[in-house]
């Protein structure tokens, strides 16, 4: 199929018409730029409006260095990657952090920016008028001026930035990329640092649209500012949604069918009409309205869902190795003065206990006692006003999440943070993350597939583990709440706790469920495992645990045994009330 | 700097920033019920002076049929509930009626122009966006640009590109603290802090505007109180409408129209919105006029740059706004 494709691209321009040569070097460009959409957009979650003014950095700083010092287009090249890269780096650094509607916002700012800078800095960029008589680009001599060899070019970048591209989304980088427009802190628990990842997204879908605005320049040979407008961003945003946006093929649907769309609207509408100029634009909008009523989420989606499925292979092979480091003699974690309060609620008050190795520790308390306020400082969501935690003899007071995940303090949540989206052993494999290595760069360049295929085989482990084995390649939303509660294990699993933090595991299962879950507690405290589980149901506490710490408005009023705790007085007056 | 010249750009970057300050009341209060981010707002702006100066011309405006027409297709979405076609159909004749009515009576032509504005907003609310409940914010926005595309060419093939102008509300200029200000201006100020004011009051003290709000802040939650979120989103969408239409047709004296205006006009009003976060009617009023300001003293001392500076000045306020808001991460 895909050699097909590629014979088809190959041929392409020795069959196509004139017109149509030129239009498919166009629909090459705008691919570009929207497969930087789909990663930072449909995978990432970051609106930018402001992609065209990448291409721009890009395509005048070619320009300008061709026009004024006679560098080559392919100094140009580099030069202008380079450029966008540093503006990218800069914006970003300014952009990423904002939340929600800001981010957009701050793409359109730069980007109208950027573009009344190009057309008004008369003296470097020739304004509005712009620069002509750009060098076309020559390989080995050959100059590329025949679209139909431009052809190659265009499609040839398009292509390899497609592959690089793919390879990061289907690597660590991508999951946890992917995870973290869901839900930054169940990525962030699992060893992602949102901001950096964030940012890299951002650059590298710049330097799509700056690829783009090189091979724009030296194809017209002439640069102004008007293709790197607002309005051009807006187009390839528009193509992005059209396809698909959170699908790669989607890019080049979304990309191929606009470039022509408007192209075709141009000659048929005044053929149809009679008249020109008015209602193109009319029939462009009418058409794009169209297509999302069909469908809403792209074509991309929309054809898919009609395609036959195709069930991968199971991983095989061996895991990942297994946490090299001994142990240290003594407790496992120890909490000592634990102090939080929210405003003028001291939910957690000089709480210490320890966590012995092998040992299953329940945290138990009436409603209102502190649990969970002691479970997210545990956890490093919240950090703690006073007290110390350490972990391994390690202080980890404080520390995030992607930090501490890394010794082995791995954590469930009580309401799934799952990614629907993903199949079921994706979801598993964000928990190999803090074990796996291969930096971003090898993971586009395809060098990480060993470690790959390693992080696939633990995280089926993992669902082996669990038994979740069978459903691996159905998406996490098709599974009921038991069996997201069971994966939510098996992607703590695949990072090799030494010490699990469960958050209520039981809430919401029905008896068998429970008891399934209980069983799976066990096994994993026999295959050396220490588990710290935090939850309302007696009933399970009480036969899965080894030692109890009891919890009442936000201290601890009771330590010890299950049977013992349960005889006690204080614990039997917080929890049916103190009327005696 | 003499003062002069800075009570001069003061009162146009006021001015200015009162109909940014509209605009941007409009589009915050859509996107809070609807989640939608109404691009076509800046055309139904310019499309009430539009209206206007063609009926001064003699000529029955297009807007009128486009205005029946999209009422006609809604009552024949809805045939079977009950009573509303009929509504629709009689508000379809209505408008048509207003039309001719405002050929005749040359003072009534703005009033006229409103109502024939008027019912785009829900109409197009009922037609594009209702179909897609639940559709995500980016969907509704491409959504909104495409429906943006149809509008900027309608206006073109309504209007033509040729710019219009037209005969001031209230001729005349006053001297305020020595400065002369031209009484619409003026009056546009008046209007905008009026609307503002009676917002409040709609949104605080009726039943209504609760309904709104509620549907605004949780839309589950209000239709377990039996809210409407559909009829919200009407509602919000005929507001945004009014409010657009109505700043259209006193900004237009001081400032011409063309067709075209409106994509930059709605811009701004976006940005000002932003400002808010899209959430807060005060703050976006305040963004309004901040915008309008921005935009006035930096045409002063660098026009070419305008835009440039008023966008690029943004991102300080978005850093701010965003380290110092509490809003949860969207989840988009």
């Amino acid at each position: 199929m895909i050699a097909l494709l590629l014979a088809l691209l190959l041929a392409l321009p020795w069959v196509l018409p004139p017109f149509y040569q030129t239009l498919f070097v166009f629909y090459a460009i705008a691919a570009l730029v929207v497969l930087g959409l789909h990663l930072l957009t449909g995978l990432a979650g970051l609106t930018s409006f402001g992609q065209a003014a990448f291409m721009g950095v890009a395509g005048y700083t070619s320009a300008l260095l061709a026009l004024r010092a006679g560098a080559s287009p392919w100094v140009g090249l580099l030069a202008g990657l380079a450029a966008t890269f540093l503006f990218a780096l800069v914006l970003g650094l300014l952009t990423v952090r904002l939340k929600g509607h800001y981010l957009p916002l701050a793409t359109i700012a730069w980007q109208v920016a950027l573009y009344i800078v190009m057309g008004s800095w008369v003296a470097l960029t020739g304004g509005r008028t712009g620069l002509s008589d750009l060098p076309a680009v020559a390989v080995f001599g050959l100059e590329l001026r025949d679209p139909r060899l431009y052809h190659y070019l265009a499609w040839g970048l398009l292509v390899l930035y497609a592959l690089v591209l793919y390879r990061l989304v289907h690597s660590r980088h991508g999951r946890m990329i992917r995870a973290l427009r869901g839900d930054a802190v169940a990525a962030a628990s699992f060893g992602a640092r949102p901001p950096e990842l964030k940012l890299w997204t951002f650059v590298i879908a710049a330097l799509g649209a700056g690829i783009a605005g090189w091979l724009y320049v030296h194809f017209v040979r002439f640069v102004n500012p008007s293709p790197f407008s607002l309005e051009a961003s807006i187009f390839y945003l528009i193509m992005a949604v059209v396809g698909g946006v959170g699908a790669l093929p989607g890019a080049f649907l979304g990309a191929g069918l606009l470039t022509g769309l408007e192209q075709w609207l141009k000659d048929l509408v005044p053929l149809v009409l009679g008249k020109s100029g008015n209602y193109e634009i009319i029939a462009y909008g009418l058409i794009l309205v169209g297509i999302l009523h069909l469908a809403p989420r792209g074509l991309w989606p929309w054809i898919e869902a009609r395609l036959p499925r195709r069930t991968p292979p199971l991983p095989e092979g061996e895991g990942l190795p297994p946490r090299a480091e001994p142990l240290p003699e003594g407790p496992l974690l120890v909490v000592e003065g634990l102090t939080k309060s929210f405003g003028g609620l001291l939910a957690v008050n000089g709480l210490s206990f320890e966590v012995h190795r092998g040992e299953i520790l329940g945290l138990i308390g009436p409603n209102g006692a502190g649990k969970s306020t002691t479970f997210n400082l545990l956890a490093g969501v919240l950090r703690p006003d006073a007290g110390r935690v350490v972990f391994r003899g390690r202080e980890i007071t404080g520390r995030y999440p992607f930090e501490t995940v890394r010794l082995g303090l791995v954590r469930t949540f009580q309401h799934p943070h799952l990614f629907p989206e993903m199949t079921v052993l994706e979801n598993a494999m964000l928990g190999t993350y803090p074990r796996t290595r291969a930096p971003m760069l090898s993971s586009m360049l395809g060098l990480d597939r060993v470690e790959e295929r390693r992080a696939a085989a633990e995280a089926y482990r993992a669902l082996v583990r669990v038994g979740l084995a069978e459903k691996a390649f159905l998406k996490a939303g098709a599974l009921s709440l038991g069996e997201q509660r069971k994966l939510e294990v098996a992607r703590a699993l695949a990072a090799d706790p030494v010490l699990l933090l469960l958050d209520e595991p039981a809430a919401g299962l029905r008896a068998g469920e429970k008891r399934a879950l209980a069983g799976l507690i066990r096994r994993l405290r026999e295959e050396g495992i220490t588990v710290l589980l935090v939850d309302h149901d007696m009933e399970l506490v009480m036969h899965l645990v080894d030692r109890l710490v009891v919890m009442h408005y936000g201290e601890k009023i009771a330590e010890g045994p299950p049977e013992a705790v349960q005889r006690d007085p204080v614990v039997l007056e917080a929890y049916l009330g103190g009327a005696a | 700097m003499d003062p002069l010249i800075f009570g001069f750009l003061l009162s146009d970057g006021l001015i200015s920033g009162a109909l940014y300050a509209l605009v941007a009341l409009a589009l915050v209060l859509v996107f809070a019920v609807t989640r939608v981010i109404l691009i076509p707002m800046g055309e139904w702006v310019v499309f009430a002076p539009l209206t206007q100066a063609v009926l001064l011309e003699g000529r029955l405006p297009a807007t009128v049929w486009l205005s029946a027409l999209l009422l006609l297709v809604w009552a024949a979405l809805d045939l079977r509930r009950g009573r509303t076609p009929l509504l629709l159909a009689l508000a379809a004749a209505l408008v048509v009626a207003a039309g001719y009515l405002g050929l005749a009576v040359p003072a009534l032509a703005p009033l006229v122009a409103i109502l024939v504005v008027l019912p785009l907003g829900p109409a197009t609310f009922r037609l594009f966006f209702e179909p897609l409940p639940g559709a995500t914010v980016l969907v509704y926005l491409i959504l909104a640009v495409g429906l943006h595309f149809v509008y900027k060419g309608l206006g073109l093939a309504f209007f033509g590109p040729e710019q219009f102008g037209l005969p001031a509300l209230l001729a005349g200029e006053v001297a305020v603290l020595g400065l002369p200000v031209p009484w619409q201006g003026i009056m546009l100020v008046l209007a905008a802090g009026l609307l503002m004011a009676s917002l409040y009051l709609f949104f605080t003290r009726s039943l209504f505007g609760k309904a709104l709000r509620a549907a605004a802040v949780n839309r589950i939650g209000a239709r377990l109180s039996g809210i409407s979120v559909r009829e919200a989103g009407r509602v919000a969408f005929l507001l945004a409408t009014g409010i657009g239409a109505l700043a259209g047709v006193l900004v237009a004296p001081l400032s011409n129209a063309s067709y075209e205006m409106g994509f930059l006009l709605g811009l701004k009003g976006f940005v000002a919105a932003i400002v808010a976060g899209l959430s807060s009617y005060p703050l976006a009023v305040a963004g309004g006029v901040l915008v309008g300001l921005l935009e006035s003293f930096s045409s002063f001392f660098a026009s070419a740059y305008k835009e440039a500076i008023v966008f690029a000045l943004l991102l300080p306020v978005l850093a701010w706004r965003s380290v110092s808001s509490l809003e949860l991460e969207e989840e988009e």
